[in-house]
């Protein structure tokens, strides 16, 4: 091994008194995959940024062929070879995608479409991208998307490749490709920094993983000395037992939809069908937009549609305020449409039912700040008060402040999309925690999540949507990832 | 007919003027309600210099009003990331209000060689050509434009988005300042307080009318002019308040906003852009 590709030398990154990166040394080879791995909050987009110039380390040096740089803006980081896919697709939506690829290379001030087209071509030869580069890129789903970012990174010919998360928007089929391209770029001399909090991912690419706990490198090790439980323990600091099994589910039917159809523009949501009863989890799986947002949007009464929906045994409301009073709980899509954000902790949790804090006219506030007390305790939600603004919170604590105020009048059906997406293992055990116990009491949970290992742990039965039509559901014992997958992007079960 | 659609034209040009200069701004990102302000203060530059020098001193001197505006908004709204909507309209005020203040001793004296209508007119028409290859066709486009639709990713894809914005409202507001220096050099070759007469309102609702594409903004343009002149001229022939006849162009801008409420607006308009957030 000569000089490492790029080293970095005790970085340390503080935000006023949060200190996200300490101390954090590392290099990286030609030719290697380096794999970072923490939970989230752990420090790991904190060191991207730091590589990719959107933030200065407060301290510590980078080295890239031996040499210190400073890396002070993305162009720089560019210039220095040194390319990054991030985590959510950052393109311009609007554009085509040979303008959004075209924003990689070294441009003349003026220039042909024809003749960009033309070069985009050539140089995409040996990376087939498998859309047209004349199509505007709002069109693309999220796995072209990322396809796009990563050839667009490669247009630079960088030194340095830098994926953060990269397969949390992408199927099973579509991550495996992106790894058949990773190994071919490994092979090409290219160092690359792998990203993750996904466990078989890390194991299955990586040469050499780097452990990230608060801030804090606790572990490196090399793949062949590397199994799960030893990456688990430094990365939460103990060891993580599966979620508890939810005992069979009851007799009762608690929701029944019935050929529920949602007009929209693409494809919408046509015919589906399924049953959930008292006690039961039915997982729902599906390549992103492909309809779980229409379903779980129009059962929660934000979206018109049509079909038959009963619920408990009669015509389920189109009304959320009402759906809520008559026990029907929704957890949104996005964290950020579930609360407001300029609101304290207590008001957020109040928002379902402030009518009942109503004294001669006005908000008992000192009632609903001791009640949000008793709630933050039960539900471990970290915030200094009730009084604290919700979006000071991370994401964890906020998707903990949704699900007490949503569960908190013991709900009989939970609408539940993405409950642990991007919050830590702790949180994620939590969210779990907190809707088994529900389940165990009778109540239902229909979940739509794009982790396939949760819906596997959670749910009795599992389905997925292909295309706005319902595939399943298939108990869960008949179920696999590989399965799944199938459904995902195949519609047949 | 054939003077209904002169007229049109040469009324329509200051509107487009300092519509393509609002356009140029607004797909960067950035709101340009200042454009009132800015064309009133262009207009008195260009006339006080064309009287003590050479008419097309005074054009450039109205350009460089123009554009110094746009760097005086931009110092606001995109280094001091103020709120746009403030900042524009703080800037408005203060151009119509300074140039009534240092325009007094200009009032009402005549200009000996005005600059032709036409020869203005026809550069008018031409750069909106050149806006629109300026957008579609160049590098510099392709940077403003994603500037004004995603300026987190043009950060990442390593585009300078202040340096682009900047580089935007400086362009935009060289267009906006000759739109000014049109009514004081050509079209009304003198300089009155107010002589701006709302125009520049009109030309921030073209903007939207036209769905941010500078080619469109000539036709919305030269309609607004065919509107004005309409105006003056059935008043007096048709018995009815000249008043009314007078708020027609703008109760048409009101109408046409409201009725093309769903054009796509650049996505980033508005939002003032910050590294790592």
């Amino acid at each position: 091994m000569g000089l490492p590709m790029l080293r970095l030398e005790n970085i340390t990154k503080r935000f006023g008194p949060v200190v996200a990166n300490r101390g954090v040394s590392l290099e990286v080879q030609r030719g290697e995959v380096l794999a970072l791995l923490g939970e989230n909050g752990a420090g790991k987009t904190t060191l991207v940024s730091l590589l990719y110039g959107l933030y200065a380390p407060d301290e510590g040096r980078i080295l890239l062929e031996g040499q210190e740089v400073v890396i002070s803006s993305p162009r720089v980081a560019q210039r220095l070879g040194i390319a990054l896919v991030p985590q959510h697709p950052e393109l311009i939506e609007a554009h085509s995608v040979a303008e959004n690829l075209a924003l990689g290379l070294e441009l003349p001030p003026f220039f042909s479409r024809r003749a960009l087209l033309q070069r985009l071509q050539a140089l995409l030869q040996d990376h087939p991208l498998g859309v047209d580069l004349k199509a505007p890129v709002h069109r693309l789903s999220a796995g072209e998307k990322q396809r796009v970012e990563l050839l667009r990174a490669l247009l630079s010919r960088p030194k340095v490749l830098i994926l953060d998360e990269p397969t949390s928007v992408l199927t099973p089929k579509e991550a495996e490709d992106l790894f058949r391209e990773v190994r071919r770029l490994k092979e090409r001399g290219l160092a690359i920094f792998f990203i993750s909090h996904k466990l078989d991912e890390v194991l299955g690419l990586a040469d050499r993983i780097v452990v990230l706990r608060a801030g804090e490198k606790v572990g490196e090790v090399r793949r062949e000395e590397a199994d799960k439980d030893l990456l688990v323990r430094l990365m939460v600091g103990r060891g993580v037992a599966p979620p508890p099994k939810a005992p069979p589910p009851r007799e009762e039917v608690v929701l029944e939809v019935e050929d529920l159809l949602v007009p929209r523009h693409g494809f919408p949501l046509q015919g589906v069908s399924f049953a959930l009863r008292a006690g039961e989890v039915l997982g729902i799986a599906g390549v992103a937009g492909s309809g779980q947002k229409e379903l779980l949007e129009a059962l929660a009464g934000l979206r018109p549609y049509r079909g038959r929906v009963r619920f408990l045994g009669s015509p389920l409301p189109q009304d959320p305020a009402r759906l809520f009073a008559l026990g029907v709980a929704h957890i949104p899509e996005e964290r950020s449409t579930g609360v407001v954000g300029g609101m304290s902790v207590a008001e957020n949790l109040a928002l379902r039912t402030y009518p009942r804090y109503a004294r001669g006219g006005l908000l008992d506030y000192g009632r609903m700040e001791r009640e949000a007390e008793d709630l933050m305790r039960r539900h471990r939600i970290q915030a200094p008060s009730p009084r604290t603004p919700l979006r000071t919170l991370s994401g964890g604590n906020v998707q903990k402040v949704i699900l007490a105020r949503e569960l908190k009048e013991g709900p009989r059906l939970v609408l539940a999309m993405h409950p642990t997406y991007g919050v830590d293992v702790g949180a994620a055990e939590e969210v779990h925690g907190r809707l088994l116990d529900l389940v165990r009491e009778g109540g239902a949970v229909l979940l739509v999540s794009e982790d396939l290992d949760e819906i596997l742990a959670l749910s009795h039965r599992v389905a997925a949507l292909h295309r706005g039509r319902l595939v399943g559901p298939i108990p869960r014992e008949e179920a696999s990832r590989e399965r799944l997958g199938r459904m995902m992007t195949e519609g047949r079960a | 007919m054939e003077e209904a659609l002169l007229r049109a034209v040469l009324f329509g040009t200051p509107i487009l003027l300092a519509s393509l200069g609002a356009l140029l701004a607004e797909r960067s990102g950035v709101v340009h309600l200042g454009v009132e302000g800015v064309m009133a203060l262009s207009a008195l530059a260009a006339f006080a210099l064309a009287l003590e020098t050479s008419p097309l001193l005074g054009l450039l001197a109205g350009m460089g009003v123009g554009v110094l505006g746009g760097v005086a908004l931009g110092v606001f709204a995109v280094t001091l990331r103020a709120n746009q909507f403030v900042a524009g309209l703080s800037l408005a005020a203060l151009g119509l209000g300074a140039s009534g203040l240092l325009g007094k001793r200009y009032e009402g004296l005549p200009l000996a060689n005005p600059l032709p209508e036409g020869g203005l007119a026809l550069l008018a028409l031409g750069l909106a050509l050149l806006l629109h290859l300026l957008l579609y066709r160049t590098r510099f486009g392709l940077y403003l434009r994603s500037v004004g639709e995603n300026p987190k990713a043009a950060d990442l894809f390593g585009v300078n988005v202040e340096g682009v914005r900047y580089g935007a409202l400086a362009l935009g507001g060289g267009l906006i300042g000759l739109a000014g220096a049109y009514l004081s050099l050509a079209y009304r070759p003198s300089w009155t307080d107010g002589m701006t007469g709302g125009l520049g309102w009109v030309a921030i609702a073209l903007v939207i009318l036209a769905a941010w594409e500078p080619l469109r903004a000539v036709f919305g343009a030269y309609l607004f002019g065919l509107l004005f002149f309409l105006q003056f001229r059935l008043q007096g022939s048709v018995p009815i308040p000249s008043e009314a006849f007078a708020t027609m162009p703008y109760l048409l801008v009101i109408l046409v906003l409201a009725l093309s409420g769903r054009t796509r607006a650049p996505k980033a308009l508005g939002v003032p852009f910050e590294r790592g957030r």
